[in-house]
């Protein structure tokens, strides 16, 4: 493959995409915003081709998994049988209410999805038992917010102290506030000293090995 | 078929993968694998879905068979030269694709987080501090003044805490473990109410269903 294809070519993309909606953002140029707003559009179409490869990255990896009988292969087959059934009834029958595709989203995968966001509750609990040991200031610190919160939130709490419920309020609209702001405005920074790095060809770890 | 039998159906299914996926509390087995699988495969299959009606169909085909917008060959070409990937001759194609998709996200976000976030929430931490409208107002915006700086100055490794600078990262610290402690309050109550609302599904809504198919 040569350089100008592999690296110079779409180092150069990128700097262009870029820098276009950088200037879209200042200029009042009426090509350069119609031209942004294009470039928007693609962006979408591009990421949805991208989510597309993912699936088909997963088919593949999952057919060579059965080709080759791996351990647990049969599982696989019910993977790609169920991405199969929801993908042709997507694509034949559409997606909204009453088909196919939506009674499998409905009835399976939401109820699924639910479930296991519910069962984090006793992973939780379980490493809340280890880690909730008063052991340093840090830890009675996190111990006692968690708690406040956590009473604050139930009716249990406010039987226990009629006040707990401002208190709780007061921690979340105050201290969690400030450190929320503080990180938030660390991580802009960072995103945007990286997307700098990205437009200038600095940072060029996306591109994969050469 | 009867309306009380295709809701039972549809609750069966429903209530055999939650408790499925519940059982992975005890340990893993093949129960709970079975369903992980048809997650992960409806997971995906809902994601060619939506891509293909919402972003193949909508927003590329209709409007170049419909409007003439040929301009949208590009990113569809460009869409279609991600499939290179697959191949390990052709994969450095795609990285034009990639590319493209890379620079523009980070041309806007350069604007997106300095004009969207630095200054609004600089502005925001620095405008109460000589006078909110009342006292306990003022305090709580110099509160949220020295949560920022020192948490700021807890997560700057550049250089080391020590002195000031180290008091004023123990500081944060003390801001961060409260903030934690409430984040993972709120988690824990979160996570609590949607296993409830499973376990009433589970108590209720299927033991309901097989009462109506009975009677």
């Amino acid at each position: 493959m040569s350089s100008f294809l592999s690296k110079q070519l779409p180092m150069a993309v990128a700097f262009f995409a870029g820098f276009v909606m950088i200037v879209a953002f200042f200029s009042g140029n009426a090509f350069i915003s119609w031209f942004s707003q294009q470039q928007l559009k693609w962006i979408t179409i591009v990421g949805g081709f991208a989510l597309l490869l993912g699936v088909a990255s997963i088919t593949r990896v999952s057919l060579a998994h059965v080709r080759q009988r791996k351990t647990n292969w049969p599982y696989k087959v019910v993977l790609l049988a169920f991405l199969t059934v929801s993908s042709v009834f997507a694509i034949f029958q559409g997606t909204e209410q009453g088909t196919v595709y939506d009674w499998l989203f409905q009835n399976m995968n939401a109820p699924m999805m639910s479930t296991m966001f519910s069962m984090l509750a006793f992973f939780i609990a379980s490493a809340a038992y280890r880690a909730f040991r008063a052991r340093t200031l840090e830890a009675t610190i996190l111990l006692i917010t968690a708690t406040i919160v956590m009473l604050g939130r139930v009716p249990l709490g406010r039987a226990i102290f009629s006040y707990l419920p401002q208190v709780t309020d007061w921690i979340m609209n105050y201290p969690n506030l400030s450190v929320q702001r503080g990180i938030i405005i660390g991580a802009a920074l960072g995103a945007a000293s990286m997307s700098l790095r990205i437009i200038l060809g600095i940072e060029r770890t996306y591109l994969g090995r050469s | 078929m009867s309306e009380s039998l295709v809701n039972f159906l549809q609750v069966s299914v429903a209530g055999f993968l939650t408790l499925c996926i519940f059982s992975f509390l005890y340990k893993d087995n093949p129960f709970y694998r079975l369903a992980e699988h048809i997650y992960a495969g409806l997971s995906a299959g809902y994601y060619v879905g939506l891509i293909w009606h919402a972003v193949i169909l909508q927003q590329l085909w209709m409007p170049i068979t419909r409007d003439g917008e040929y301009t949208l060959l590009i990113p569809g070409i460009m869409g279609v030269l991600l499939f290179t990937r697959l191949t390990e001759k052709l994969s450095y194609v795609s990285r034009v694709s990639i590319a493209f998709v890379m620079g523009n996200t980070a041309g806007i976000s350069i604007m997106q987080q300095l004009h969207g976030y630095v200054l609004p929430q600089t502005g925001d931490t620095i405008s109460g501090l000589l006078g909110a409208g009342s006292w306990f107002a003022t305090l709580g915006a110099w509160i949220i003044f020295v949560g920022v700086i020192s948490t700021l100055i807890y997560f700057y490794f550049s250089k080391e805490h020590r002195g000031i600078f180290g008091a004023t990262a123990r500081v944060g610290i003390v801001f961060i473990m409260i903030s934690f402690g409430a984040h993972f309050g709120y988690t824990v109550m979160g996570r609590v109410s949607l296993l409830i609302g499973r376990i009433r599904f589970l108590m209720f809504d299927c033991v309901d269903s097989f009462k109506h198919l009975i009677n």
